[in-house]
């Protein structure tokens, strides 16, 4: 930034109706959190209402972490929202980022299939050992989410992580990108749909949509919990192919265009 | 709560303003990860570690590579244009 911008910013800054309007922005917010806080039960209460859920997810549905259990059991319907905002999130950037990519195209076809820029040796070395390892720890957590903290979110970050850096440690230039682009693209919508059909189960299974229906297994063990465990995969499978088609939407814009 | 607590929130505090204070994208990309952590610190602090998994998995995965692949597309665009 400029040294005149700078002082521009400054001046702005100092008063005028941008600052008042923040200012009291920020105090009715304050206010909104003071009050919200002071409503809650004082951390740490044993007998506080969440108690009553805990009880509920870990012997009745034999969920050992009740954080999952709240998010795939309780408040499944929440996370297929959730899970489709996402969705149309990646949809909507990759429809938004290939909005320009006939041009360049063009000029991909024009520079033919002569490779980037070597990737740093440090990098293609630190990037191939992690890679392993992270794919085993994005697995473990998504598979684990009902046990320990974690589950399909978490885990389906790691994964599309793991999956960047396989793209970091090569020479990401001369990959070919269709493949993989497709393979993210059924990844995103087989996770998401099967979240919808997991849900449309308890309906034909059972009750109720979301309805657990599946057996609930013995608390601790890996198979147990019933939906829980397939919701969270699910939604792991999801996370993956949203996370990684956005930000391979990304990649390819910025290395296509930087290849003139 | 305890000492723990009110270091995490003390620096929540100072990593919050570093962000704001911040003017240049591209380090506030990467003291917005920072920040990320000391708040994935305050959840763990507080006993939410499924919280604590998302914000780091969220602040030093998605959001930073996210904004700098952005940048680096709006940087390039203005080259383009200059031209």
């Amino acid at each position: 930034m400029s040294a005149g911008a700078r002082t521009r910013a400054a001046a702005r800054a100092r008063l005028g109706p941008r600052t008042l309007l923040a200012a009291l922005a920020l105090a009715g917010l304050a206010a909104l959190v003071v009050w919200a806080v002071s409503e809650l039960t004082p951390f740490g209460t044993p007998s506080g209402p969440a108690n009553g859920v805990v009880k509920t997810l870990v012997f009745k549905r034999h969920a050992a972490n009740a954080v999952n259990g709240v998010t795939y059991d309780l408040r499944g319907l929440d996370t297929l929202g959730e899970e489709l905002i996402l969705f149309v999130a990646a949809l909507g950037s990759s429809v938004l980022l290939r909005h320009g990519r006939e041009s360049d195209e063009v000029e991909r076809k024009r520079a033919g299939n002569e490779p980037g820029p070597r990737t740093a040796d440090a990098l293609r070395a630190y990037g191939t050992a992690l890679v392993g390892p992270l794919v085993v720890l994005g697995v473990y957590v998504v598979t684990h989410g009902h046990l320990t903290p974690g589950g399909g979110f978490q885990g389906g970050v790691i994964l599309a992580a793991g999956l960047l850096l396989a793209y970091a440690a090569g020479q990401v230039v001369a990959l070919e990108r269709v493949e993989p682009t497709t393979l993210v693209e059924v990844t995103d919508a087989t996770g998401a749909m099967a979240y919808a059909l997991v849900a449309v189960g308890g309906l034909v299974f059972a009750s109720a949509a979301l309805y657990n229906f599946l057996p609930l297994g013995t608390t601790g063990q890996l198979l147990s919990s019933g939906t829980i465990l397939v919701l969270s995969c699910a939604v792991g499978v999801e996370v993956t192919g949203a996370v990684a088609l956005i930000l391979t939407e990304l990649l390819d814009q910025t290395l296509l265009v930087g290849r003139e | 709560m305890n000492v723990l607590h009110i270091v995490a929130l003390a620096a929540v505090a100072v990593g919050g303003t570093a962000v704001v204070l911040m003017r240049e994208p591209v380090r506030q990309a990467l003291v917005a990860g920072v920040f990320g952590f000391t708040l994935a610190f305050l959840f763990f602090s507080f006993q939410a570690p499924d919280v604590a998994l998302s914000q780091i998995v969220v602040a030093t995965v998605a959001v930073p590579l996210m904004v700098l692949l952005a940048l680096t597309k709006l940087r390039r665009d203005e080259e383009d244009d200059d031209r």
